[in-house]
């Protein structure tokens, strides 16, 4: 594969009004060179899925702060694999207590960000997930 | 898991979404597989109405193209979007958000929407956006939108391959006068005054009136009635008005076909995306993606920095050089 931009979808499934977070993020991820789709508020796992197969993305990052995590985010996984995307790396973040991040990580939900994450680390778990290594540029 | 180009085009015939989405990228990253699945899908592609919405940022293009999605699929038509957004010249990222004000048919399975960034400076966009449509098309979707900013001259080299272009403006930018210095008058088939909810509407309207007046009708290429392009009248939000541009998108095209407009541009669209393709790979030959020159003629430059080679005399050595 040569090189090109990874392309992330960065999603608000839930009901809670706050993308602020995940606008911070979605910046962030700008800065370091990524095409990120951002859909808004209110997203359903359908629509998330929809998305992030419609637009070929090789993550999807997601940000809930309603607490509704433990069902949403793995529910978007499985949803992902059903539609025979079980390649894209799927990422997560908000308040969400360490025993619900070790679940959420045994149920395919590859990091989870907590509250105040510096998103240089989340830069840095996308540059260094094998799966994107030869998509890179080397760094000089 | 790289598809082959023959099952990956057989999905995209099939109308599967991994596949056409696949292919959008294949194409996007000028990847052989990707050109030879279009190669094998060309036959199929041609058919559908391509629609381009143009206009200022924020001038409610996206909204528009949600509620025509609607209109339209309440008709029975199946629809596919390109949506073009800037990237970032220093890093290359981009944030596409066009999505989040299409959501009205997020989940139907006979709507296709892809983001596009608009990627390296060096051209490609309009070979791409081409691509895309043309995938999407060989998908059996019978419209395709495609949104791009109506700014520069890249973007309006993208909405150039829609047989139908929309130029949306609101009051109280300025747009009208935009329009006008972006060249968006000349290519425009239908005017679309959105925002209507606003005051300066009417003012936008009549500008438009009086520009278009001033602007030779163009003659219809058989001699025939020429086209004049409406102005329409929108509130997007409400989707009120929304259906008369879906129609007068229809009769556009009906004129197009009547009038042999529709294969000139068909003819036109080719053309310029041969022309594209060859201004990619010559320049590709001289410099990388990020526009810094290929080691192949770091000789010349030095010849070049110091004056003592044109810039004439270095783009003739390097065509003389050109290997595809
Ligand atoms: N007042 C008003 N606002 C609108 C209308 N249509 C769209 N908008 C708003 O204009 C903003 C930009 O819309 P968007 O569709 O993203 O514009 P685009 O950048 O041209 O795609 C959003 O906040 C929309 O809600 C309208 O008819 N009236
Ligand atoms: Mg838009």
């Amino acid at each position: 594969m040569t090189e090109r931009p990874i392309r992330v979808l960065v999603a608000k499934p839930g009901l809670d009004g706050h993308d602020r977070g995940a606008k911070v993020v979605a910046r962030a991820l700008r800065d370091a060179g990524f095409e990120v789709i951002y859909t808004g508020l209110r997203q359903t796992p359908q629509q998330i899925v929809a998305a992030a197969v419609q637009e070929d993305v090789d993550l999807v990052g997601l940000s809930c702060l309603s607490g509704a995590h433990m069902t949403l985010f793995p529910k978007i996984k499985q949803l992902l694999v059903t539609e025979g995307a079980e390649d894209v790396v799927v990422f997560g973040g908000g308040i969400i207590p360490d025993d619900d991040a070790a679940r959420l990580k045994a149920s395919g939900i590859e990091a989870v960000f907590g509250p105040g994450t510096d998103t240089r680390e989340i830069v840095r778990f996308i540059d260094q997930h094998p799966r994107f290594a030869a998509l890179r540029p080397v760094a000089a | 898991m790289d598809a082959t180009a023959a099952s990956l085009a057989d999905g995209v015939a099939r109308g599967d979404r991994r596949s056409i989405a696949r292919l959008i990228s294949l194409a996007e990253n000028d990847d052989p597989i990707g050109a030879e699945a279009l190669r094998i899908l060309h036959p199929r592609a041609g058919k559908a109405h391509v629609i381009g919405i143009t206009g200022s940022p924020g001038t409610g293009k996206s909204t528009l193209t949600d509620r025509l999605i609607e209109a339209a699929r309440r008709r029975g038509k199946t629809v596919g979007v390109v949506a073009v957004d800037p990237s970032s010249p220093y890093t290359g990222g981009a944030i596409l958000g066009d999505r989040i004000r299409m959501q009205s048919r997020s989940t139907d399975p006979a709507v296709f929407i892809r983001s596009m960034g608009t990627r390296g400076a060096l051209g490609g966009l309009s070979s791409h956006t081409a691509d895309a449509v043309k995938v999407l098309e060989a998908a059996g979707k019978d419209l395709v939108f495609v949104e791009t900013v109506g700014v520069g001259q890249a973007e309006v080299d993208v909405v150039r391959l829609a047989d139908t272009v929309v130029v949306v403006l609101v009051p109280n930018l300025g747009d009208d006068v935009q329009a006008v210095k972006a060249g968006l008058m000349e290519i425009a088939d239908l005017f679309v005054v959105n925002k209507g909810d606003l005051s300066g509407a009417d003012k936008v309207a009549a500008d438009v009136e009086a520009n278009l007046m001033l602007a030779h009708p163009p003659a219809a290429p058989d001699g025939g009635v020429p086209w004049s392009p409406p102005i329409l009248r929108t509130i997007a939000e409400r989707g009120e008005g929304v259906v008369a541009v879906l129609e007068a998108a229809a009769r556009h095209r009906a004129w197009s076909e009547t009038s042999g407009e529709w294969s000139r541009r068909r003819v036109r669209r080719v053309l310029d995306q041969v022309r594209a393709l060859l201004e990619r790979k010559v320049t590709l030959f001289a410099f990388e993606p990020d526009g810094t020159p290929r080691p192949a003629w770091k000789a010349l430059l030095g010849d070049l920095v110091a004056g003592r080679l044109s810039p004439q005399d270095a783009a003739g050595r390097l065509l003389a050089a050109f290997k595809p």
